[in-house]
């Protein structure tokens, strides 16, 4: 035999575990595929990417919903940037659905829904906020509180009914629901753990979520996110111009 | 009355209105979209956030009622009164480079919100830029979230004449940009002028 076989698992860069509660920031490199993995149920992630060769440009919520036609996330779809641009594809998910318009919770939000909570009495186990979890990640980049922008909360479903009104999907994620993200330009990746800021559960209960970063290369030509729609494939067109073959 | 002014489509308006003060814009003649941002005039790290206030109220649509929250969760004004009946905020707005993914690469010429909005910011002189347009309102437009999740740009459900009335509560600027696109139903294929009122608090 020589050669290498055609099927060899992607080469691990690295993998970490996020505690429940735990706030995370890190650049991952188009051709990186990053897998999130809810390690119990009812997980939900925070999201905000930024390109990290010019911080300015970063996701834009109406971007990637109004070129794709719709208001969540799943396998196919990718998350536009503000210059018509693509940061990643979402290349495997087995859970659906991924939130895109509900935002972040806020210290009085979990204040009120939770109670007092100060490290002073719970030390690490203090309850962490959705805004002030992303704020401080974005502050080791220069970046603060005019870089907040509409986030996706990865693992939570939330439907709109004909009048508008949102109703939280407290049965969607289960234990071991993974995304993957393949990055298709150099993105500081910016991660909240707490929970979703419509869910009803009474106790503050985050859950601990996994990550792994496999090195896949870029979309290829016949790539599904790229076929999805003819908008997409304007996108890739547009991201490839910054990086020549 | 306090200040009275015709828009022409595919401009851009900033104004500074005063806590207590109230702004009415009207959709002269039906279905134009008027992409808006609010930002706390004596902070303007603080400005309007589309989740915030769709998490607060729990629904995507505004209308009479809403609050206007802002990034660190202050009202930053609230909407009294609305003949139109609901106002988008996913839509977001138009941009030469959104244009090129949505409809042809030869597209990217068209005028849009965008660079309205990013040259108003620069001809200001607060030391805006683009990290500082988050998701805006969209007023009058109609894009509607079906229970499945789909989404789509929709024949406008405003007419000549309606209006949306907004209370400040505290001290905001408001840029707003008339919108241009002529791609999609947004402004019936036709953008047209706006008139905005300004009344002293009372």
């Amino acid at each position: 035999m020589t050669g290498t076989t055609a099927h060899a698992p992607p080469a691990e860069l690295w993998s970490e575990n996020l505690h429940p509660g735990e706030h995370w920031s890190g650049v991952l490199r188009r051709g990186t595929t990053l897998r999130i993995t809810a390690l119990e149920p009812r997980a939900n992630v925070a999201t905000m990417m930024y390109n990290y060769e010019s911080l300015p440009e970063r996701y834009n919520m109406a971007d990637t919903l109004k070129a794709q036609h719709t208001a969540f996330l799943t396998t196919g779809c990718v998350c536009y940037s503000d210059m018509g641009r693509i940061l990643c594809s979402i290349t495997a998910d087995s859970c659906g659905w991924h939130d895109t318009i509900c935002g972040l919770s806020d210290a009085a939000m979990v204040a009120e829904k939770f109670g007092a909570s100060r490290f002073q009495e719970q030390r690490n186990e203090f309850f962490r906020n959705g805004r002030d979890s992303v704020l401080l990640e974005l502050g080791k980049y220069g970046l603060g509180t005019r870089d907040l922008i509409a986030n996706i909360n990865f693992f939570s479903r939330v439907t709109a009914d004909d009048a508008g009104a949102l109703h939280f999907d407290a049965q969607h994620c289960r234990a071991g629901d993974y995304v993957e993200l393949r990055f298709e330009m150099h993105t500081l990746l910016v991660l909240a753990t707490c929970p979703h800021p419509l869910d009803p559960e009474t106790r503050y209960r985050p859950r601990p979520i996994g990550l792994r970063a496999v090195v896949t290369g870029p979309a290829a030509a016949q790539d599904p996110c790229r076929l999805r729609c003819e908008e997409n494939a304007r996108g890739f067109r547009n991201t490839e111009m910054m990086f020549p073959a | 009355m306090i200040y009275d002014q015709i828009v022409p489509a595919g401009e851009a308006w900033m104004r500074t209105v005063s806590a207590g003060q109230t702004m009415r814009i009207v959709d002269l003649e039906g279905n134009q979209a008027v992409d808006t941002l609010f930002y706390n005039a004596n902070n303007t790290e603080e400005r309007y956030s589309a989740v915030d206030t769709i998490r607060a109220q729990r629904n995507i649509y505004l209308t009479t009622g809403t609050a206007l929250r802002s990034n660190l969760g202050a009202t930053l004004l609230t909407i009294v009164d609305d003949t139109c009946g609901r106002h988008d905020t996913l839509g977001g707005a138009c941009s030469a480079e959104s244009n090129t993914v949505r409809y042809a690469l030869d597209r990217r010429y068209m005028h849009s919100c965008r660079d309205n909005f990013l040259l108003a910011l620069a001809r200001h002189d607060h030391g805006l830029t683009k990290r500082d347009l988050p998701s805006n309102i969209n007023f009058f437009m109609n894009v509607p979230v079906t229970p499945e999740g789909g989404l789509q740009f929709a024949d406008g459900i405003s007419a000549p004449g309606r209006y949306v009335q907004l209370r400040a509560q505290m001290d905001v600027l408001v840029l707003i940009s008339n919108c241009p696109q002529l791609n999609n139903p947004c402004n019936a294929y036709n953008p047209t002028p706006i008139q905005i009122q300004i009344w002293e608090a009372g």
